[in-house]
């Protein structure tokens, strides 16, 4: 194990770890374009440059092994004079046109430049001539005279996804990032080359333009796309609605979770945000007609009541989704199956199997199959193969189907798509009460007698479980897009008309309750999730 | 603090030999005015100063050249706007009365141009932080336009069309402009083709374009 000194501090690491690795674990960050923690070391970009006592020159930390006793300097004058020149020197053909980059403000060339450049240009010759806004896939734009050669990005295609499309061409300073012949940059992490890339060599073509870095505020979330539970950032804007046609998401980016998703994330998933604000329920509606929340929770408390007071509670059918936070469906447990003493309470639908691979890509589309079933809706993780619409089968669609239910209330599901039109058309003739509450417009909003909008993930607060068991939290970004709420506010307010006392102020009390009461989460708080989640207490079951 | 308030004076309190006394004041002004004026009109007198009065709007008063006056978008050879849509000035800009919406540019040389480009002038304060943040040269503030008035907030929106033709003046009835952009002429919506710029269609150019760095790098092998 050996011990070095790095800027005067003592640190003890792994044989085989790097100076810049112990740097990091010293909290001392070294610059670096061509190191990245999830690639191998290539060690060409030469900027993370550092001086070590007794060594002749400079040496790169992100290559040099620690050895015992060694005297690394990170920021001595010599150091950063190294840095400048290396800056001077990958800047010699960089074409200056950060006006119309959309790296610009997130540009590791920009920020080293005003930490250790800062040096009036020397170069009096014509710069390099090389393709620009060159489309590599149907993600990535590539613009070669502003690459540093640093190779993440073909590392990235060769280690990670295996697809080796592209290399780098040509030699000294022709030497050019480019596809190999007759491949596209089309895998399905595209887009984790726009991440890695430390300058604006490599852009996202579907953020291109839309919007500058500096305009956007991040909050942490968890991607909803599959149980994966990828860890992100949603980049959203809310004060320039010129942009992007008034959306406020412009693009989600990875977030670092060792244990899900590490820097990486799907490209289904980083541009499968679109539903957020395009298509969305905007009004509650009774039959078509827009009505105000107040007259839909009186007339649905009314109605639920009515049903109980009737001795017909077995008439009534709930189907909340795996598409809602552990929050709502502790709610939706609290009040229907608990409070009402609702039976047909599940989340029995088909679920289309998506695709997937062995690496983030997971078949079930859903990012709370796990906390779904863990909270008491077993059905989640035993999707339907098909429905017969006998009510033999005893599933809450076929029981519909047949009568024995009479009245539904849909969770965000598209009954439409999974049942096909017909037969939820005839349900919504033969229903008394047809509810849909849900995010976005769909086959089954045209049916339901009543339309609840409800938030989506960027606009609720609450945790996922994802497939291996670990609550992540999703923060709210911003607020519900015009009379959408969060289905957690709606159910409480339903359960106060009602008379079920669940007395919470915010998703972190149902959190709290939903702790005490479920084994599986015993113990777990927001705070204990934190930003990198935590497992719950079960054995692992098995994926799907 | 206690502010004593003067006392008049009889003389004053009497009322008509104060008003006479302004008007001796103003009529000694008009008739010096008059004399020395017809005066310098047949030559004589020159080297005594009358009252200064510009004739406006017949003749303006000169301007500074480093006065900020109301905006406009530099243009290109071809008409195009020389504006790269950095958003520079809307980041810049104190009061936010800055719109840009930026789109794709067929020449990857320029690859960015402004598809909506608008001024609120009722919000605008003059600090001229837009000209002074481009780097681009694309907006000035050289148009000697001060009398910026407006009977509607509508009228005071100044849009690519206004601010590339500062001759132009509310309300715009025709969209002369031959490049896709947005206006509220079009109701917003992108209107006009690259052909009628450069006669051909983006996609074209591009290549074109990149064949053409292609020759002259494989003939710099």
């Amino acid at each position: 194990m050996p011990t070095l000194t790095i800027d005067g501090k003592q640190v003890t690491v792994e044989p085989g770890t790097t100076v810049i690795q112990a740097a990091e674990k010293l909290g001392i960050f070294v610059p670096r374009y061509c190191y990245h923690p999830g690639l191998t070391i290539a060690g060409n970009c030469r900027i993370c440059l550092v001086e070590v006592e007794k060594a002749p020159k400079l040496q790169i930390a992100c290559n040099t092994p620690c050895a015992d006793g060694m005297v690394v300097h990170t920021q001595s004058s010599k150091v950063n004079q190294g840095r400048a020149s290396v800056l001077e020197f990958l800047l010699i053909n960089h074409p200056l046109d950060c006006p119309v980059c959309d790296q610009s403000g997130e540009c590791d060339l920009q920020n080293f430049y005003m930490q250790y450049g800062l040096y009036d240009a020397r170069f009096q010759e014509q710069k390099q001539k090389k393709p620009k806004a060159v489309p590599l896939g149907p993600t990535v734009m590539l613009d070669a005279e502003r690459c540093v050669l640093c190779s993440r990005c073909t590392r990235f295609t060769d280690e990670i996804t295996r697809t080796g499309e592209l290399g780098i061409f040509n030699r000294g300073d022709k030497a050019e990032v480019g596809l190999y012949p007759g491949k596209t940059l089309d895998n399905k992490y595209s887009g984790n080359v726009v991440d890695i890339c430390p300058v604006g060599a490599l852009t996202d073509r579907d953020f291109r333009f839309k919007a500058r870095v500096w305009y956007l505020s991040s909050a942490p979330s968890i991607c909803t796309g599959c149980s994966q539970g990828c860890n992100i950032d949603v980049h959203y804007v809310i004060d320039r609605p010129h942009l992007a046609e008034g959306a406020r998401i412009m693009r989600l980016k990875p977030r670092y979770n060792p244990d899900v998703n590490k820097w990486w994330m799907c490209d289904e998933g980083r541009y499968g945000y679109k539903f957020v604000d395009e298509n969305r329920i905007r009004q509650v509606s009774h039959r078509g007609q827009a009505v105000s929340w107040e007259d839909a929770y009186s007339s649905l408390a009314a109605s639920l009541a009515r049903f109980k007071s009737d001795g017909r509670l077995n008439e009534i059918g709930i189907l909340p989704s795996a598409q809602q936070t552990n929050e709502e469906l502790f709610l939706v447990r609290k009040l229907f199956k608990e409070g009402l003493g609702i039976k047909n309470c599940d989340i029995q639908v088909p679920s289309p199997a998506g695709t997937s691979d062995g690496f983030l890509i997971k078949p079930d589309k859903n990012p709370n199959t796990m906390g779904a079933a863990l909270i008491g809706f077993p059905g989640a993780s035993k999707p339907l193969k098909s429905t017969n619409g006998s009510s033999a089968s005893g599933h809450i669609f076929d029981k519909a189907l047949s009568g024995e239910i009479r009245a539904l209330w849909v969770f965000g599901h598209d009954l439409v798509k999974l049942f096909g039109e017909e037969k939820v058309k005839a349900l919504a003739a033969s229903l008394e009460l047809f509810v849909f509450q849900g995010s976005n417009d769909n086959g089954t909003a045209r049916y339901a007698h009543w339309v609840l909008p409800s938030a989506v993930f960027a606009e609720n607060d609450g945790t996922f479980v994802n497939v291996s068991g670990w609550v992540q939290r999703i923060k709210p970004c911003f607020a519900p897009l015009a009379d959408s709420l969060p289905d957690a506010q709606v159910l409480l307010e339903l359960a106060r008309r009602i008379g079920i006392s669940l007395s919470f102020k915010s998703a972190e009390e149902v959190f709290n309750a939903l702790a005490a009461e479920m084994p599986a989460f015993g113990g777990l708080t927001y705070e204990r999730i934190g930003l990198q989640g935590a497992r719950v207490h079960q054995k692992e079951p098995a994926a799907r | 603090m206690q502010i004593k308030k003067r006392e008049l004076t009889f003389w004053e309190k009497i009322y008509l030999p104060e008003i006479f006394r302004g008007v001796w004041i103003t009529s000694v002004h008009f008739f010096r005015n008059l004399a020395i004026h017809t005066a310098h009109r047949f030559g004589l007198l020159k080297n005594v100063r009358a009252g200064v009065t510009f004739q406006y709007p017949e003749n303006p008063r000169p301007l500074f050249p480093r006065l900020r006056t109301r905006h406009r978008l530099t243009v290109r050879e071809e008409g195009t706007p020389r504006c790269v849509g950095c958003m520079l000035c809307e980041t810049v800009c104190p009061a936010k009365c800055i719109t840009i919406v930026a789109g794709e540019h067929p020449d990857p040389n320029v690859e960015k141009y402004p598809v909506r480009f608008d001024i609120d002038l009722g919000v605008c304060v003059y600090c001229g932080y837009c000209v002074e943040v481009c780097p681009e040269d694309a907006i000035r503030m050289d148009t000697e336009i001060l009398d910026v008035a407006a009977y509607s907030r509508a009228e005071m929106k100044l849009d690519m069309h206004e601010l590339m033709n500062p001759q132009l003046r509310k309300p715009v009835k025709e969209c002369t402009l031959k490049f896709p952009h947005k206006c509220a002429i079009h109701g917003g919506e992108l209107r006009g083709d690259w052909r009628f710029v450069y006669g051909k269609n983006p996609e074209q150019i591009r290549e074109e374009g990149w064949k053409e760095i292609q020759e002259l790098s494989g003939k710099e092998h």
